[in-house]
């Protein structure tokens, strides 16, 4: 491994490695033991070897193939093809070009043919995407231009006729439109970020080029795909927790020594307590009162806090959830056991409207309201859960108020999906709010897992 | 690395075509980890959701190489006596018994800690044996965290140390598959020391493929749109998505219900095959518009 190759090995090792994915020096050599004793014919072979030495867990598989795309690249420039159509001569974009280019998409989409889709992307950034004569030190290649100019949104609707005419019923055509439309469109951003890694070297891109894995995403900049894939993780994330909270229950299941039991069965054994009996322990399961913040800019982190304490419900003796804006509404109702997730994220949505009164976030009111109406929910065994960003607007805190809550009930928490250094700046109060609550840090479903499993 | 001579697979390529005449279709990813597996001598550990063929890919292993299956199923409360060795100390009490009293301690001692009073649990006989073997531990997820700890020893250094006996050294590694449905994280330290592999539901081409081998009888145009309809389920929002061993089972009972042609009222009345929570049922039969 001379000429730069195992230079390029390393620097992807070092990319993995400050993506946060955990490459022990164990996996380094694995890895080099792996590529020797394959042929590296086949790209996707090599891919193959690196992702079964290296990376561990499916979450971190999407970051990995973005590295590896980066490092790795399977095209350099605009590929072989494109060179030859033209000879050498590249028509640059022009209406004609786009239209014509548009018509191929939308058959492509309908398709849904995967080779034919990225050769279009990186057409699609060749053409339309190209940013020449810009100064040293930018980019001369842009998704976002190339995305604009042929704007794949327009033709959703065009994409759905053709889905119906399927024989595909009309929502599911939606959704497999957007789909297919939002793949699409991630391959045009990963095309552009290998021409920029051309460029720049790789090492440039896959410092700023690269998100985080899906639970380390930050609630707050969450696009609308990332909300519908972390929604797809609550489950999976409340069984794993159900599954260890059951398993640490278990290792703490022997109770205080009883000793008649012990004493009695000892007499088999002429005296000698050899086995100990113990008393079941009993189970003790906190009541949960959940009181969230539903206005625009934390909607998503409530309903995921939500829908998680609801998959874990049967941990709990006893679970109530109040929405607010300005005003409190109680929904609880919504969470049938068994429910269906998207129906429960649709009929909370809809009762947001129940929440506010005027739309605009006002903490001091909601809880003086909630302590007026459902002064009955707090009791001596109930744990209350505050979610929200503290941003009231800059109006009346009710602190007092907040206090007496408190005071009435077993825990307090307040979850807040902001950075701490975001804490306390603006319309921010989330100091004068701190003192009275413990205020956690929760912006991604790590966090909010570590968070409720605690909690439980 | 590349030297040694392993005879489990000698290319990727050879992994699919044999794995294919054992009756089990890899892909490419698939393929390649399996024949690293085996090249590097690496424990394999497979994860993914329920019934995409896991197990069957070690079974299938050991079909292709004819090697010998050992399988430890795991379970909470697994334990060494149950995963490694037992002595058999009925036995050994009978042993003592037997001699009357007239041997001395030491002859005894060494007498009743033998083979003869060993009892081999599957990781042991895994370990133990002289032909080739694949060693299956299945659902590695649902032990406790001790037990972890004790597949360490074997899965880095495929060798054993029982106290009265001293370590005991596989004399040919096993080849080891791992699988595990992610209920909860393995420890780090388990997994550096396997290859990782995820399994996930395949392509329509492939499971079609899958489909036809499994159930021959099947029409390919009822075959067809079985695989589109079970597509379209895993596009839906569902607690518990159709596997693809759900995509045989309903293959079959379109057989056995004599049903041709799998249109929208022959899904709704079979529907209850692949999805198994009524919420799901309800959207299925909401969203594709059954009824």
């Amino acid at each position: 491994m001379t000429s730069g190759l195992l230079d390029r090995h390393i620097a992807f090792l070092e990319a993995l490695r400050s993506a946060g994915l955990p490459v022990s020096l164990a996996e380094n050599l694995d890895a080099i033991a792996a590529l020797q004793s394959l042929h590296w014919g086949e790209r996707s072979t090599v891919r193959d070897a690196y992702a079964a030495t290296l990376v561990k867990r499916q979450s971190q598989r999407p970051t990995f193939d973005a590295l590896f795309d980066l490092y790795f690249p399977g095209l350099v420039g605009s590929g072989v093809a494109a060179e030859d159509d033209t000879g050498g001569e590249t028509v640059r974009d022009s209406a004609d070009a786009l239209r014509g280019f548009r018509e191929e998409l939308l058959a492509a989409l309908g398709e849904g043919d995967d080779a034919e889709l990225q050769r279009l992307a990186v057409e699609a950034v060749g053409r339309f995407g190209a940013m020449p004569g810009r100064g040293p030190g930018l980019s001369s290649w842009s998704a976002y231009t190339a995305l604009q100019r042929i704007a794949p949104d327009d033709l959703v609707e065009q994409l759905v006729a053709a889905l119906l005419a399927e024989g595909r019923v009309d929502e599911e055509a939606r959704r497999v439109a957007g789909r297919r439309i939002g793949a699409f469109t991630r391959v045009v951003e990963g095309d552009a970020r290998r021409r920029i890694a051309e460029e720049k070297g790789p090492d440039h891109v896959a410092d700023v080029a690269i998100r985080p894995t899906i639970d380390r995403l930050d609630f707050t900049a969450a696009r609308k795909a990332d909300l519908e894939e972390m929604r797809r993780e609550i489950y999976p994330l409340a069984r794993r927790l159900a599954t260890r909270l059951t398993k640490e229950r278990h290792a703490r299941r022997r109770g205080p020594l009883d000793f008649r039991r012990t004493v009695r069965a000892s007499i088999s054994t002429g005296g000698v307590p050899l086995t100990t009996h113990h008393r079941p322990r009993r189970p003790h399961r906190t009541e949960l009162v959940v009181l969230c913040d539903v206005s625009g800019s934390v909607a998503n982190f409530a309903q995921f806090t939500l829908l998680l304490v609801f998959a874990l419900r049967d941990q709990f003796h006893k679970v109530r959830a109040f929405t607010f804006v300005d005003h409190v509404h109680e929904v609880t109702h919504h969470f049938k056991p068994g429910a269906d997730v998207a129906d429960v994220m649709a009929d909370l949505a809809a009762s947001t409207s129940h929440a506010a009164l005027w739309g605009r976030t006002n903490y001091g009111r909601a809880l003086a309201k909630f302590a007026e109406k459902y002064d009955d929910a707090l009791g001596p065994k109930t744990s209350l859960l505050i979610l929200g960003d503290a941003r009231s607007n800059y109006s009346d805190l009710n602190v007092p108020v907040l206090a007496d809550l408190v005071d009435r009930c077993r825990h307090a928490y307040w979850l807040n999906p902001e950075h701490p250094r975001h804490w306390d700046t603006g319309d921010s109060a989330a100091g004068p709010y701190g003192e009275v609550v413990p205020m956690v840090e929760c912006r991604n479903l790590t966090q909010l897992g570590e968070f409720v499993h605690d909690l439980v | 690395m590349l030297g040694a001579v392993t005879s489990w697979f000698s290319s990727p390529d050879d992994a699919v075509t044999r794995l294919h005449d054992a009756g089990y279709l890899a892909d490419a990813a698939t393929a390649t980890t399996a024949y690293l597996a085996g090249a590097l001598e690496k424990p394999l550990l497979v994860e993914g959701p329920a019934g995409v063929g896991k197990t069957e890919l070690a079974k299938a292993v050991s079909r292709a190489t004819g090697a010998e299956l050992v399988r430890l199923q795991c379970y909470e409360g697994l334990d060494e006596a149950r995963a490694l060795y037992e002595w058999n100390y009925k036995k050994q009490l009978l042993r003592i018994q037997a001699s009357g009293g007239d041997a001395s301690w030491d002859e005894t001692h060494d007498d009743i800690f033998t083979d003869e009073f060993l009892l081999t649990r599957p990781l042991l006989t895994a370990i133990r044996r002289e032909e080739q073997t694949v060693l299956l531990v299945d659902e590695v997820d649902k032990t406790d965290v001790e037990v972890e700890g004790l597949l360490l020893e074997i899965l880095s250094d495929f060798q054993v140390t029982i106290p009265e006996l001293g370590t005991l050294a596989a004399r040919r590694r096993p080849f080891v598959v791992l699988t595990s449905n992610a209920t909860r994280e393995l420890s780090e330290a388990l997994k550096r020391r396997c290859l990782y592999l995820h399994l996930d539901y395949p392509d329509a081409d492939r499971e079609r493929a899958i489909v036809t081998s499994q159930v021959p009888e099947l029409e390919d145009k009822v075959a067809r749109q079985l695989v589109a309809s079970v597509a379209r389920l895993r596009e839906l929002e569902l607690k518990k998505a159709p596997s693809i061993a759900e995509t045989v089972d309903w293959a079959r009972t379109l057989i056995a219900l004599e049903i041709g042609d799998l249109d929208e009222k022959a899904v709704a009345d079979t529907l209850g095959v692949v999805l198994k929570h009524a919420s799901d049922h309800e959207r299925a039969v909401r969203e594709l518009r059954l009824r």
